[in-house]
């Protein structure tokens, strides 16, 4: 199994309050790899050590070895080449206070790309993918910030995919969608993993099941049991695991 | 419209007591009655401290107009003073302050604008940090006039520059320096930190992140923040008491000369010090001169309170989320 991001022992605390105990994990590269659990159990955390974005928080700290294609992501010396590398949408939707198609023109635009036809390109593309496009192609000199909840989120969908990422991490990423639409992205994600390995943080246990390759149970801060999303679904090792994708327990 | 509002209430608790149908669910309780009642005392409050707060205003600037009215011409505002200040007009002070207030601006507003990006961008938050914090948001409530006598020593005395039109503006914005940051900081404060975050996991960095979204996003609270401390350095004595204002400086009022009447070395006159001069050092000035100078101050500093008004809602119309 080709590893494309590797946690080895990590740990990481809030100020002394631990949000990920010793985990230890490998995703595979172009596959989806669904996390489930509860609140708090630190999946949110897991996500912002691939690209970083970890260091915003004041009081977090780092233990342990997190490696993205092999290398360690505190090595690395380009932080933002590693941001763009990863796609990361979050559950709540942030249109940025930029046109429709500037939003998704954003992250192109600061890595260097100033083509006209290129970005034009880029973000129907990204629009499209994202289940965007139909619903804004009149509009995109429109604010992003008008658009509606639902409508925003898949515009931040849009914008994770812009920068061309290697992996792309979605945290409940459909709690603001319909479910209609969410059917047609999940389609998309299906096609979207042979360019790029998918994360997928969900609260919807059917998603991951419907969805994902391989999952990874985690619970009160420690990673429970994680393999095949068959097994996990129908002949989990642990019985907490179980419970929890029968709906007995969460 | 408050009327018919009675009125509506007294038929709910009309049909209420007739004991009528469907109505009955809209009854006010005795709770709502009481509800209703400290929401209008509540209302009619606070619109009395409104009142308490406009109405000396208003009186204020009437009483001026009036003693000032006979005083107030075109000549007044573009001659300068003469026969001992007693008569003539107010040119060479007026001009004095539109210098004084532009020098220390042009010091105060990129240094300040610069400084408060850092400390709400850039900084991390640990004691050090903190203590400027503390410290800059403390000078901003020291007196006008230990401004001054930092100024005598720093500008005048040890930089060297002698009381000077210089001098007495670098005091001015040091003076003003405090509250442009503090406002800076506010007004970046202000833009979501989610907006921060999706730039940053696209891969932005802080610089980028700073031009394209904060900034745009909270130009218009800097530039109140700016604006109001131009009425602020325009207004104070103190602080150009000892470090460049003069009681009379005898300058062209004809021609081009007339609009660069000092140079930075020069001392130079300014509004507020002309009015302090007049209402205390100077015997028999008629009484419409005095009121005059104290309009045109007084205009100067709501007309460029209303400019920072009129910029705040037009900038925040272009407001984006």
């Amino acid at each position: 199994m080709d590893a494309h991001i590797s946690f080895d022992n990590v740990r990481v605390s809030y100020g002394g309050k631990t949000a990920l105990r010793d985990v230890s994990l490998e995703i595979p590269r172009n596959r989806i790899f669904g996390i489930i659990g509860p609140a708090n159990s630190g999946k949110t955390t897991l996500l912002k050590c691939i690209n970083r974005t970890i260091d915003f928080e004041p009081t977090a700290k780092v233990e342990g070895i997190v490696s993205v294609g092999g290398e360690d992501v505190y090595k690395i010396r380009n932080v933002y080449e590693l941001r763009r590398q990863v796609g990361m949408v979050f559950p709540l939707p942030v249109g940025l206070p930029l046109s429709v198609y500037e939003n998704v023109a954003y992250a192109p635009r600061r890595a260097g790309i100033y083509d006209q036809a290129e970005l034009d390109e880029l973000v129907e593309r990204c629009l499209r993918q994202a289940m965007l496009w139909d619903e804004v192609k009149q509009r995109l000199d429109m604010l992003g910030t008008k658009l509606s909840g639902g409508q925003q989120q898949r515009l931040t969908l849009a914008r994770a995919l812009s920068h061309r990422p290697r992996v792309l991490c979605l945290d409940e990423f459909s709690i603001a969608i319909d479910p209609v639409t969410t059917m047609k992205i999940e389609d998309v994600l299906l096609e979207l993993k042979n360019e790029m390995t998918i994360v997928l943080v969900t609260n919807l246990v059917q998603q991951a099941h419907r969805l994902a390759d391989n999952t990874a149970f985690f619970n009160d801060s420690r990673l429970i049991e994680v393999g095949e999303t068959e097994k996990i679904f129908s002949a989990a090792d642990e019985d907490l695991t179980r419970r929890y994708v029968t709906g007995a327990f969460g | 419209m408050s009327e018919s509002r009675d009125q509506r209430l007294e038929y709910y608790v009309s049909t209420a007591e007739n004991g009528s149908s469907h109505r009955e669910v809209f009854a006010p309780s005795s709770f709502e009655r009481r509800k209703a009642v400290v929401e209008q005392v509540a209302k009619y409050t606070f619109l009395c401290m409104v009142i308490l707060l406009v109405l000396p205003v208003v009186t204020l600037l009437g009483y001026l107009l009036v003693k000032a009215w006979p005083a107030l011409s075109f000549s007044f505002i573009f001659e300068n003073p003469t026969n001992h200040m007693t008569a003539g007009g107010i040119w060479a002070p007026l001009i004095g302050t539109f210098f004084l207030v532009l020098l220390s601006l042009a010091a105060s507003a990129p240094v300040g604008i610069l400084a408060g990006i850092y400390l709400n961008e850039y900084a991390r938050d640990n004691w050090l940090t903190r203590i400027i914090n503390l410290g800059v948001v403390n000078l901003a409530g020291v007196p006008s006039i230990v401004h001054a006598l930092f100024g005598v020593g720093a500008f005048v005395l040890f930089a060297g520059m002698g009381r000077s039109l210089l001098a007495a503006s670098c005091t001015l914005a040091v003076m003003t320096l405090p509250v442009i940051i503090t406002s800076t900081r506010e007004a970046l404060a202000a833009v979501p930190m989610s907006f921060r975050e999706a730039c940053w996991n696209m891969g932005a960095t802080r610089w980028q992140t700073i031009r394209t979204i904060v900034l745009p996003n909270s130009i218009s609270g800097i530039l109140t923040g700016v604006i109001l401390q131009v009425s602020r350095a325009a207004g104070e004595t103190a602080p150009i008491l000892f470090t460049g204002a003069v009681v009379y400086a005898r300058v062209a009022d004809h021609g081009l000369r007339s609009f660069f009447p000092y140079g930075l070395g020069d001392r130079c006159m300014a509004l507020s010090m002309h009015l302090y001069t007049l209402s205390t050092q100077v015997v028999d000035v008629p009484d419409e001169v005095l009121y005059g100078t104290a309009v045109v101050l007084i205009g100067l500093v709501l007309a460029v309170n209303s400019l920072s008004i009129g910029a705040r809602i037009y900038l925040r119309s272009q407001k984006k989320w």
